[in-house]
Order: structure tokens, then sequence, then C-alpha cells
């Protein structure tokens, strides 16, 4: 049983290929994580499964069904929701308002003129359960623009949640943090994959994250698939050690 | 509270429909007069339309003027060859100007940028030169003549807004905060939040599910209707259309007008306007070089009040 399948994609920019013939299998409820030295092809492999760009060939699919070139606003629909490398937000804004725009679009509101008493009632209850669920309530009211670099990634896993996302893909969830910001992210992500079941497919870099956090680890090497396997047998696997994990540490 | 709006206090609302309510009272005191306050109000909703794009959406156009001027070009055509009624005339000049502009959107909304500034640019000029030349029909390059606004008939009553300016000024007043209304309560609605959304972040907007460009385009068509109903007034106004009503010139003065006023504010465009529109009045009767008085305080508010004049105000009220 795969909730998220992706068959021997290949992703070619002119002559350089950046993902080749890669496989990986993810099931409901699981937390994968991707992750590979500086330009092993984590980021382009993300991109295709979230729609920023279709794969040369392969295909991705998401719950039996073929996603591989849908765009992205019918990923959305179908439960995908992501979070960005650089943490995408809407800055001027407060972390309510951030999140309101996710229900809002979520709910199909998002060509409505108007918003009935019953609407607004709903979305700000559906808002608060969010903003909670993420741990934001404190911040609710400040705009995220101001906010900690965790802070403002909780916000933006927040929107993502908005989305009632089946899939949620967190693209290097703690890049650019300290230690403490780490901490507190990762305790987010790991509560969700715990307590609300989500379906977690993340790229990162902090190995301890990753080995803390997921349930399988694909590592990727030069676009190429090296392994697949729990943290145990990552951390055990000889080829790997050589390509990444000697180097990184 | 919902939406950015939240921040907007009612006061500055309540302060601004004070002064224009009550403003043919004190006008002649401080040597205005009512038609200097109907300029105000039609280049002020001429740039509110505008600032639902730029300010609310992030999208810059320089060719505003195109639907400014066939909303006044709809409105004096209609009154010079087909109707006496005055508020046909102005729903005609919306729809003229409005509709242009929604069928243009659709071809331009995947531009971004300075492209998408650069085409709305050139729209405009193609407006202005079929204006320009089309002699027979709208007057060329003296502009429309021969109609003017008609009493408005309420049934049991007629206004006569031709000899009275101040009953032209309060039925332009009223047209004015319908509109200003109906701004408000859009960009308060969900569809607003996802204009400020895409203001915001256009990738993250994307990503939430938002069509980007739709939204663009109903934003960018919304905008050239309260723009070509602003135009529709001037029409009414002057009992004349200019195409110097549709040249760039004018696109860059509501682009002005908005950034002066405060593009981040909902009623920063109307005080842009203000400012704008009494200056041409005061330093036009002393010098022909009155547009450089104006481009140095443009470019003092740019520098010194990024936020523009009232996001300057309520800064100040705030600390």
């Amino acid at each position: 049983m795969s909730f998220l399948e992706i068959r021997n994609v290949t992703k070619k920019f002119g002559s350089l290929v950046a993902v080749s013939g890669v496989s990986v299998t993810v099931a409901p409820g699981e937390l994968r994580a991707v992750i590979g030295p500086n330009g092993a092809g984590k980021t382009t492999f993300f991109n295709m499964i979230s729609g920023f760009f279709p794969p040369t060939s392969g295909d991705i699919l998401l719950n039996g069904e073929f996603i591989t070139r849908l765009p992205v606003p019918d990923r959305v629909a179908r439960g995908m929701a992501r979070t960005f490398q650089i943490t995408e937000i809407f800055p001027e804004l407060s972390v309510r308002e951030n999140v309101r725009i996710a229900v809002e679009v979520a709910e199909g509101m998002s060509r409505h003129f108007w918003c009935g008493a019953a609407a607004r009632a709903r979305v700000d209850a559906r808002v608060n359960e969010i903003v909670t669920q993420s741990e934001l309530m404190p911040q609710a009211g400040r705009l995220v623009g101001e906010l900690s670099h965790g802070d403002q990634r909780a916000a933006e896993i927040a929107m993502a949640l908005s989305l009632k996302p089946k899939l949620l893909l967190l693209d290097e969830p703690t890049a650019g943090m300290g230690e403490q910001e780490t901490h507190q992210v990762a305790g987010l992500i790991r509560r969700l994959h715990r307590n609300s079941g989500y379906t977690i497919m993340l790229v990162e870099h902090d190995m301890r994250v990753v080995f803390n956090l997921a349930d399988r680890i694909t590592v990727l090497d030069q676009g190429r698939m090296l392994a697949d396997g729990t943290p145990a047998e990552i951390a055990a696997n000889a080829t790997v050690q050589a390509a990444y994990l000697g180097n990184a540490e | 509270m919902s939406g950015a709006l939240a921040r907007e206090r009612p006061t500055t609302a309540i302060v601004i429909f004070a002064l224009l309510l009550t403003a043919p009272f004190w006008l002649p005191y401080v040597g205005g007069y009512d038609a200097l306050a109907t300029r105000v109000l039609v280049f002020g909703l001429a740039a509110m339309g505008f600032n639902m794009l730029l300010g609310f959406t992030g999208v810059m156009s320089f060719g505003h003027a195109a639907y400014f001027g066939l909303g006044a070009y709809g409105a004096g055509l209609m009154l010079r060859y087909v109707t006496s009624s005055t508020m046909l005339a102005v729903v005609s000049g919306t729809l003229l100007g409005g509709l242009a502009g929604s069928l243009f959107g659709t071809l331009i909304v995947r531009r971004r940028g300075v492209y998408f500034a650069m085409v709305t640019i050139a729209f405009g000029q193609i407006c202005y030169y079929i204006a320009y030349s089309w002699n027979s029909f709208t007057g060329g390059f003296d502009g429309l003549r021969g109609f003017s606004r008609q009493p408005i008939d309420l049934g049991f009553t007629s206004i006569d807004i031709q000899g009275n300016g101040t009953a032209f000024y309060y039925f332009v007043l009223l047209i004015f905060a319908l509109a200003a209304a109906a701004m408000g309560l859009i960009l308060r609605s969900p569809f607003g939040r996802t204009l400020l959304a895409i203001r915001e972040n256009e990738r993250r907007a994307r990503f939430l599910g938002i069509p980007i460009e739709r939204h663009i385009w109903m934003s960018f068509s919304i905008s050239c209707f309260f723009t070509a109903l602003a135009g529709a007034l001037y029409a009414l106004l002057n009992n004349f259309a200019d195409p110097l009503g549709l040249h760039y010139t004018l696109s860059g003065e509501i682009v002005i007008m908005t950034v002066m006023g405060g593009m981040r504010a909902f009623w920063g465009p109307l005080i842009g306007a203000a400012v704008f529109v009494v200056l041409e009045d005061t330093i036009s009767s002393m010098t022909v070089n009155w547009m450089s008085f104006v481009g140095i305080i443009f470019i003092l508010v740019v520098l010194f009040f990024p936020r523009g004049l009232l996001g300057m105000l309520k800064r100040r009220d705030a600390a």
C-alpha cells in the first residue's frame, strides 16, 4: 500500500542530468526524509513531486492517481501542500491573516466577495485550531515578517496545514536555523506526524534532524538513488557513509 | 479582525467624509470652489481604483489613463449621440472603460513587472491615437464637445446638476461614497485577501492553490471599472472629453497621486489626489511649470515618507 509512488523519474536540464531514474514509495502516515550532499538533486526531485516542473521521464502517483503533469492547484486540491527552503510567507500580514487566507482558499472561498456570519465563524474556528496546532497562539496577532526564523517556519507550516493536506512536503524545514530553532521546528514536525498522522516527506541537510525524525530515509547522490531504508539501515550503509556521512561530519 | 484593512481605523473614514460632506460650506473660505472639490473626488476615485491593482495586488500599470479616458468618451458619446440620461451615460462610460480593460487584461496577465507596465502603456497610447485621429466621431485633437450633463430625473422631482455646481458635487460625492464602499467590501472579502496574498508573495499564493493569473485579471478588471467610472464623471464635470485624458502622462499622474498619498492605505490615493489637484490649481495660476513643484514634493515624499502622506500621519499617530 503506497500513498506516494515515484516511478523511475529523470529530470534533465539540457545536457545536465539532475535526477536520474529514482523510484521511491511512501506509505500512508510515513515520515520520509530525502538526504544527500549538495548537488545531489534533492531540490529538483522535490520540485517534480510538488509540481514546479514535470520530470523528463518517469511517473508520479498520488493515492494511485497519475499526477506527473498536473499543475500545482490541482495537486493542492488532491491533498498536497509544501513549504520552501527559503520561508515563503506573507510578511506584512499577521500570523492569523496568513492562516486565514490559506483556510479560505482551502474552503473554496477564494472567489467570494462576501463572507456570511456562519462562514466567518467556521473560518475563525479553523484558523484558531491551526494556529494552536502549529504552536503559534502567543504570536497570532503579530506580523509574520517580525517573527523569529523558527516561528516563521511554523507559520509557513501552519499555512500548509490549512489546506488539509494528506501529504506535507517540507523543503529543508530547518535551513539556516540555530540550535534552539532547529529543535523547535523538529519538535513541531514530530508532533504533527505522531499526533495528527500526516504523511510527510522532507528534504533535509541537518543529519541529526533526519535520524531523529524519519521513519525511512532516501539518500540521493549525483542524481541517483544511493540507498533507501530505516535510519538504522542508512547509518550502517557503507556506501552512504562514503558518499555523504563521511564528507558531512 | 479580518484583513489588513482591520488596521485601517474607522476614524480616518469619518474625518474624510465629514470634510467631504461639508466641503461646499468651508471651501470658499480657503480659496476653493465646488468644481475643484469635484475634481479631487474624480481623481481620488480614479487613483483609488488604480490602487486596487498597485497597492493591494502589487501589480503596476502605467496605462490607467486609457480606462479613465474611455470612461470619459463613453459618457460623452452617449450624451452627445444617444441619450439625455446622465445616469445611463455614466453607466455606459464605466462599461466601455471597464470592459476594454477586462478584455485587454486577458491578454496581459501572464506578463509581470516592467513587461506588464509596458504593455499597459502601449494599450493606452493606442486608445489615445484612435481618439486623436477619429475626427468625425470623437472630435479628434480638439476633444469631444457638444454635450452637457442633464438633470437627474428621480420621478417625483428632478435635480439640476448642470447649473448648480454644488448639486453636482454632491451627486459625484454620492457615487464616490458608493464606489469607495464597494472597494472596501471587496478588499475585506476572502477574494480581497487573496489579492493581498499575491502582493505579499506570489509563489506562496500559487502553492496555496490560488489561480494567480485569474485573480490578477479580476483585480485589473475591477480596477479598470472604477477608474472608468471616474473618467465618466470627469466628462460630466467638464462637459468635455479630452484625448489627453487617455494619454500616458495622465497615467503617470494617477501613479503619482497614489504613491504620494500612500498606496498601502485605503484612503491614501484620495489624499494624494487632493494634494495634486490643489497644487495644480494654485501653482498653475502662478507658473506654467507647476509640474516641477509637484515633482519636487513627490520626490520629497518618496524619500522621506515612503508610505505616503497618509502612511506618515498614521505612523506618527502610532508612535
